[in-house]
């Protein structure tokens, strides 16, 4: 509790900030866990369409990006390890790392639903407008669950980005990096969202 | 340091910040004024809905067309609703009263994140905007009622993406709201300022700001899906591609139903503070009122299938939904046992505020009893989709909420602006104000009754009496509603200042100037008692607040 509540305006309180950023992150997997029931219900009810529709998925490229994830996530790690200890340049230098796996991240998924788009397999595609119900659906919540993966992912990156003009301005500094720690919490979602996302639609058939 | 107050102090209103005039207002980071822009733009919204509610009673003022054709009356009440639902009843107490009351009442400068409130509030009037502006793009005004139910809202021809990205908006600032009120109430409490000694109207707001934070996400990807079905024709709710529409609705009420705890438990928790404060009497069941808040936002998060009884769900889902709606019951009438029984005995001044919720505990309560005919699976089949509902929903809404929304103006009136209003007027407008009520809704529980359905522009002869007799309570009821902003708008001008503790209450708003100074008290506040322990009066409130 905080006993010194008065002068606010120069008072810092982390732990406060970060409770309030543990609490956005709740609503991001409520937000998410709409689409999961959603994926619950559709698997059920069409789970031999769903096996059939998941082996057009590139498992290849699925794990090489799950892979890229997990290491960004490292790396945003010991950037704010480092950015405790005081080596601002190594803070930096993971952080950077951070986004441009996140960018590459971002490529393989492109390159991922460009195939699929070149094959008609996109909503009101030629080629999906010829498979089954159950197929269409799996294609709907893939590119809605995976779409909306991509767009945190391209959130995050502009977060960490602004994170790394306060790191290079001093801003977030030995004594106070709250704010990379808020960032590399996002950051940690969006790849925990995706740690969920590879098997239900890789890797289940 | 306690001398002097209210002579010496400036007040917020005087304090000057980094900006001037009107931008003093809208980028002001300081939770009151944030509270006061809430409270005026919801007022706002509000009466432009009573407008459009206005417009509907008088189209069924006759059979057939009276003043505008059934496109027209479909457009009339989505907006109705959207508009009373999103932008006044959701945001309503809350976002108002709370974001000015509820760092008082604990004892901070401000909330947690002064910065966030702020931008909540544009994210509001955004989302306000968004809807305003939607009405004049291609298509027209939006037609599905507010429940945006599939497959029509992805068929329809109007406009239908702007008031969804409007109401995603006003979920997000919610939802910002929400997270503010929580770490607020965990981290910025005075010293000596427990849990247990918590008011009441925080304990509410606290609750309410879970219930922001676990349900509204679940609108807004639901929200989400229907813009994208509407661009991309995924057809995730389209049976034709395999789609399931029920799914929607069960995504919809997920939210929509703990969205009406949203609305209400704020309200309960100004009940809670208007009753001891005016019986003089310390409340009857503290630890009940405020767990059973808790247990509101837990159970209510349980019970959406309620909605969906005609829809299309098992047996089993049905009686297992029925029973959850009768056990939400319980908790509402923990509080309203508590609060009758902390009259008893009490000493009770008849004023606005405590009159407002008189009217309150009546109308609730016959709100809540017609609430367990719907949540039975038997008489819900009957009168689904009537104007029982209606009835039902505007009963434990406008004379819920909205008349506890009136009671708050009129409590908290002195404190936000350091007048006072005429008493005789506000008492005069709560009695039509609640005659006027009675008439309109009540009549509209015998009409559904007998079978009149929702959202029709026309109705059977059979019907005309009744139709006509509400159509005159509405006149009614915004005869009350001009009377009270009326009396509290010239108050505003030329009203008599207001003393700092006008209604001698214990909690910390009352202690310090009114109307309060920024940072809100010019001494470090120190609970020892708990909020309404009226026999410690003498001891806990300091001699400039009595």
């Amino acid at each position: 509790m905080s006993t010194n509540s008065h002068n606010i305006a120069h008072h810092r309180d982390d732990f406060g900030s970060k409770m309030g950023m543990w609490l956005f992150l709740f609503t991001e997997l409520i937000l998410f866990g709409g689409l999961f029931i959603m994926y619950m219900v559709y698997r059920v009810e069409y789970s031999e369409q769903f096996h059939l529709a998941a082996k057009e998925l590139n498992l290849a490229l699925g794990t090489i990006n799950t892979l890229i994830l997990l290491t960004s996530s490292l790396t945003m790690v010991l950037s704010i390890v480092a950015i405790g200890r005081g080596s601002k340049k190594i803070s930096i230098f993971y952080l950077i790392s951070t986004i441009l796996l996140a960018l590459g991240f971002m490529v393989i998924k492109a390159f991922e639903w460009g195939a699929k788009f070149s094959h008609g397999l996109y909503p009101g595609g030629t080629e999906l407008a010829n498979l089954s119900n159950g197929e269409v659906i799996f294609f709907g919540m893939y590119f809605v669950m995976t779409g909306l993966h991509a767009l945190h992912v391209l959130i995050g990156i502009v977060i960490l980005s602004f994170m790394l003009v306060f790191l290079l301005r001093d801003k977030i500094n030995k004594d106070n990096y709250i704010k990379l720690e808020a960032g590399g919490l996002y950051w940690h979602l969006v790849d925990l969202i995706w740690i969920y996302l590879f098997p239900l639609f890789y890797l289940l058939h | 340091m306690s001398n002097s107050i209210s002579t010496s102090i400036k007040s917020f209103y005087e304090y000057e910040g980094k900006h001037r005039g009107i931008l003093g207002w809208i980028l002001s980071t300081d939770h009151k004024r944030i509270g006061l822009l809430y409270l005026w733009s919801m007022v706002g919204f509000f009466l432009v809905g009573v407008f459009l509610g206005f417009l509907m009673r008088l189209e069924m003022l006759s059979m057939g067309k009276t003043i505008m054709g059934p496109q027209t009356y479909n457009a009339i009440f989505t907006l109705h609703g959207i508009i009373m639902i999103f932008l006044f009843i959701v945001p309503g107490i809350p976002a108002a009263f709370g974001n000015f009351f509820l760092p008082i009442m604990i004892g901070a400068e401000d909330v947690q994140f002064p910065r966030l409130n702020l931008l909540s509030w544009w994210l509001y009037v955004t989302g306000g905007l968004f809807a305003i502006i939607s009405l004049f793009l291609s298509g027209g005004p939006i037609d599905t009622g507010w429940t945006f139910y599939v497959p029509y809202s992805i068929r329809t021809t109007t406009q239908v993406i702007l008031p969804l990205i409007a109401a995603f908006i006003l979920g997000f600032s919610s939802i910002l709201t929400g997270i503010n009120f929580i770490t607020t109430v965990h981290r910025m409490r005075a010293k000596g300022m427990t849990f247990f000694k918590l008011p009441l109207f925080v304990w509410a707001l606290y609750a309410t700001g879970w219930i922001q934070i676990i349900g509204t996400p679940v609108i807004g990807i639901t929200i989400l899906l229907v813009i994208i079905e509407r661009v991309f024709s995924v057809g995730l709710f389209d049976p034709a591609l395999g789609g399931d529409p029920i799914l929607f609705q069960h995504l919809f009420w997920i939210y929509s139903h703990p969205a009406v705890y949203i609305m209400i438990l704020p309200a309960m928790g100004v009940v809670s503070e208007i009753i001891p404060t005016f019986a003089r009497k310390h409340i009857f069941g503290y630890k009940a009122i405020a767990f059973s808040s808790l247990a509101i936002a837990f159970i209510g998060t349980l019970v959406w299938g309620h909605h969906m009884f005609t829809s299309g769900m098992s047996d089993t889902a049905r009686w297992v939904y029925s029973f959850l709606t009768y056990i939400v019951a319980l908790p509402s009438a923990v509080k309203v046992f508590n609060w009758v029984a902390t009259m008893y005995k009490g000493s009770i001044r008849m004023s606005a505020p405590f009159v407002f919720v008189m009217a309150f505990i009546v109308l609730f309560s016959i709100g809540g009893l017609t609430g367990l005919i719907l949540g039975s699976v038997a008489t819900n089949v009957h009168v689904h989709d009537t104007y029982f509902v209606v009835a039902h929903f505007h009963f434990v809404m406008f004379g819920g909420t909205g008349f506890i929304f009136f009671a708050a103006l009129h409590y908290w009136f002195p404190k936000m602006f350091g007048k006072m209003y005429n008493e005789k007027i506000a008492m005069t407008a709560v009695g039509i104000l609640t005659i006027g009520f009675l008439m309109l809704y009540f009549t509209m529980f015998i009409l559904g009754y007998e079978g009149m359905p929702r959202r029709y522009y026309d109705y059977l002869p059979q019907f005309q009496f009744l139709h006509i007799l509400a159509t005159v309570g509405s006149w009614v009821l915004i005869s009350g509603l001009l009377l009270m902003f009326g009396n509290l708008l010239y108050s505003l001008r030329k009203g008599a200042s207001a003393k700092a503790n006008p209604w001698n209450g214990m909690t910390l708003e009352w202690m310090t100037s009114s109307p309060p100074p920024f940072e809100n008290f010019n001494y470090h506040p120190e609970i020892k008692f708990g909020p309404y322990e009226y026999e410690h009066y003498e001891e806990a409130v300091k001699d400039e607040y009595k």
